[in-house]
């Protein structure tokens, strides 16, 4: 059977790889959204936090025998605790700046992240392998669905989905939400502003961190995994719109289906279609899909 | 992100054809250094040096004047490798020829490129340029004739003019040397112009110069048209000089690099960015032997400067001195 030229199989078959990065790249975005929306900072760590996450999961299998679905409970929380520890001491002192010192400082920060990983663990991946219970796959007729990436989709969805509810349907989202149009006022209310963008950074770079434990069954754990990566993560960011939460869900999802089918088609174009794509967005609407015009 | 070190002359100062007294003796300081240091040290690795000088100077034009930090500027170095390296080895171009049709790639990307990324401000334009760049990389992954992972290899150098042979160092240093002052002292001449003077507004107030009659849309564009010509002079210099183009100009540690060598040389100052690349460029030689750790010093420096040293080594001298260098 074929649609197009093209057999369904094939189809399908990067139809599920577009859906696998769309998770990831919704995931990211996400953490980075957050933390742009409150800090107003573009978070140049969050690939090696993604990257620190897969490897956390490493370690705890490696050192205290914990399997795949504690590092899932874990790593974020570790992760996470480490970027608290970086916004406290060195990021809040930025504040006060240009928010371009603050891009240059995470900069810095995932340059000696992933120096330091790369020099103790070289730059090809060391294996992690599934959870059994995720193992195998069903056979839906027209194509073969794993488990593992079907939970992947599933999980990451899930996720994205709490975190918007929470953002934008709850009484601590309206107060996040409320900081990010006026920190000055809504301190003046009592809300402690400061240790909300403390903590709203802990969350989004734990986001980080969570879709590199996702990651690393597929993928393996590599200390470069996060460099290529974030960069696309950055131009679906900027396609749907810089702070926007339902915005980088959705574009991310989408975008990595484009990209996956764009590998069927016209597989010389995989890699651009995304900078294309952003290109044209900029040119009809600058501010991003769902971003609102500054 | 606004420049800070040459901001406080205050009354005006002494000057030669309207240039500070300091900024002339620190040209004719660094005109002599750089004329007799291939005497003293190798000289391939003093010209890797001037390349990114020039190239730092190309990105400062863009960050220290109008406040466009631009994450994509390997992009146009890269490029006008690639347009150098081709023209020459492909098409026979004399090295002048390779040189300029380089640069003029660059410049055609600066416009495409620059059209699209200019209507956007700070983090936005950062994240802009980025993206474009990541597409030029990706784009001479898989084009032909840029060789892929190879690159293209054994640029021949050529006869300059037809005169000077550049297969001789020396001689090929003092072209490079030459290529470098001259992009200097346009770089020098197009911020202390009346066009420079309406970047600096624009960049302090851009609703105040819009509502005095300035297109700051156009000033702009000029001016990151301009900064990627001269980044592509660079490259195209460069890939001449170590006869190679190859996608380490075109990837985005390239543009992480440049960024390094501006903020620590001086963010806005004439002679930072020079100095700056010096340094990284030092740094980086000798560090060669420690593979990963040149990324984790980079990222110290950086992390540094950020957090306790935003002036640069030639702003902290300026302050020091009470002089805009």
């Amino acid at each position: 059977m074929t649609i197009l030229g093209v057999p369904t199989q094939a189809l399908f078959g990067q139809l599920l790889i577009g859906l696998i990065n769309g998770a990831f790249y919704a995931l990211l975005s996400l953490g980075l959204s957050v933390i742009f929306g409150l800090l107003n900072i573009i978070n140049f760590t969050h690939g090696a936090q993604y990257m620190m996450g897969a490897f956390v999961a490493y370690f705890l299998l490696q050192w205290a025998g914990l399997g795949y679905w504690w590092a899932l409970l874990i790593a974020p929380v570790v992760v996470g605790i480490t970027g608290i520890a970086l916004e406290r001491t060195t990021l809040k002192r930025l504040y006060h700046l240009d928010h371009l010192y603050g891009l240059l400082l995470t900069f810095g920060f995932a340059l000696i992240i992933q120096g330091l990983f790369r020099h103790e663990y070289g730059s090809s991946g060391l294996p992690y392998s599934m959870p059994r219970e995720l193992a195998g796959g069903q056979n839906l007729g027209f194509m073969f669905l794993p488990n593992y990436r079907a939970w992947v989709i599933v999980f990451s969805l899930a996720v994205c989905l709490t975190t918007w509810y929470v953002i934008e349907r709850t009484r601590l989202g309206s107060y996040l939400r409320a900081a990010t149009e006026n920190p000055a006022l809504v301190q003046a209310f009592g809300i402690n502003v400061p240790r909300m963008i403390t903590l709203t950074y802990g969350f989004g770079v734990g986001l980080a961190a969570l879709a590199g434990v996702l990651a690393a069954p597929i993928y393996q754990v590599n200390p470069l995994m996060g460099a290529d990566l974030i960069i696309v993560v950055f131009a679906v960011v900027v396609i749907g719109g810089l702070g926007s939460i339902m915005g980088s869900i959705v574009t991310g999802f989408a975008l990595g289906v484009v990209e996956g089918f764009t590998k069927v088609f016209y597989p010389e174009a995989s890699n651009t279609v995304i900078f294309v794509i952003m290109a044209l967005v900029l040119l009809v609407r600058p501010s991003g899909l769902f971003g609102r015009a500054s | 992100m606004t420049a800070t070190a040459n901001e406080y002359v205050g009354a005006p100062a002494p000057a030669v054809a309207g240039v500070p007294i300091p900024q002339v003796v620190a040209f004719g300081v660094m005109t002599t250094i750089l004329a007799a240091a291939p005497f003293l040290v190798y000289p391939v690795f003093l010209m890797k040096a001037l390349c990114f000088a020039l190239f730092a100077c190309a990105f400062n034009l863009l960050i220290g004047y109008v406040g466009l930090l631009s994450f994509g500027h390997a992009a146009f170095l890269g490029a006008a490798g690639y347009g150098a390296a081709h023209s020459a080895k492909a098409w026979g171009f004399p090295p002048e020829l390779a040189i300029l049709f380089g640069t003029a790639v660059a410049a055609a990307l600066g416009v495409a490129i620059g059209a699209l990324a200019i209507r956007s401000k700070g983090i936005y334009f950062a994240n802009i340029t980025l993206a474009f760049a990541q597409m030029v990389y990706f784009f001479s992954v898989q084009a032909g004739f840029t060789g892929g992972e190879d690159g293209i290899q054994s640029v021949p150098r050529g006869t300059l003019l037809g005169v000077l042979n550049l297969n001789e160092t020396l001689t090929l240093y003092f072209v490079v040397l030459a290529i470098f002052l001259a992009g200097f002292l346009l770089i020098y001449r197009a911020i202390h112009s009346p066009f420079g003077q309406v970047l600096k507004a624009i960049r302090e107030n851009e609703p105040r110069a819009v509502s005095l009659g300035y297109r700051a849309e156009r000033y702009k564009l000029l001016a990151f048209v301009l900064s990627a010509t001269f980044a592509g002079l660079a490259g195209a210099t460069k890939a001449l000089v170590f006869q190679l183009a190859s996608l380490t100009d075109v990837h985005w540690t390239m543009s992480g690099e440049v960024v390094l060598m501006t903020l620590l040389g001086g963010l806005g100052t004439v002679f930072g960015p020079v100095v700056g690349a010096f340094i990284v460029m030092a740094l980086e030689n000798y560090l060669s032997q420690l593979g990963a750790w040149v990324t984790v010093v980079q990222g110290v420096i950086f992390v540094v400067c950020v957090l306790t040293f935003r002036r640069g080594v030639i702003g902290e001298l300026g302050n020091l001195l009470r002089k805009s260098l």
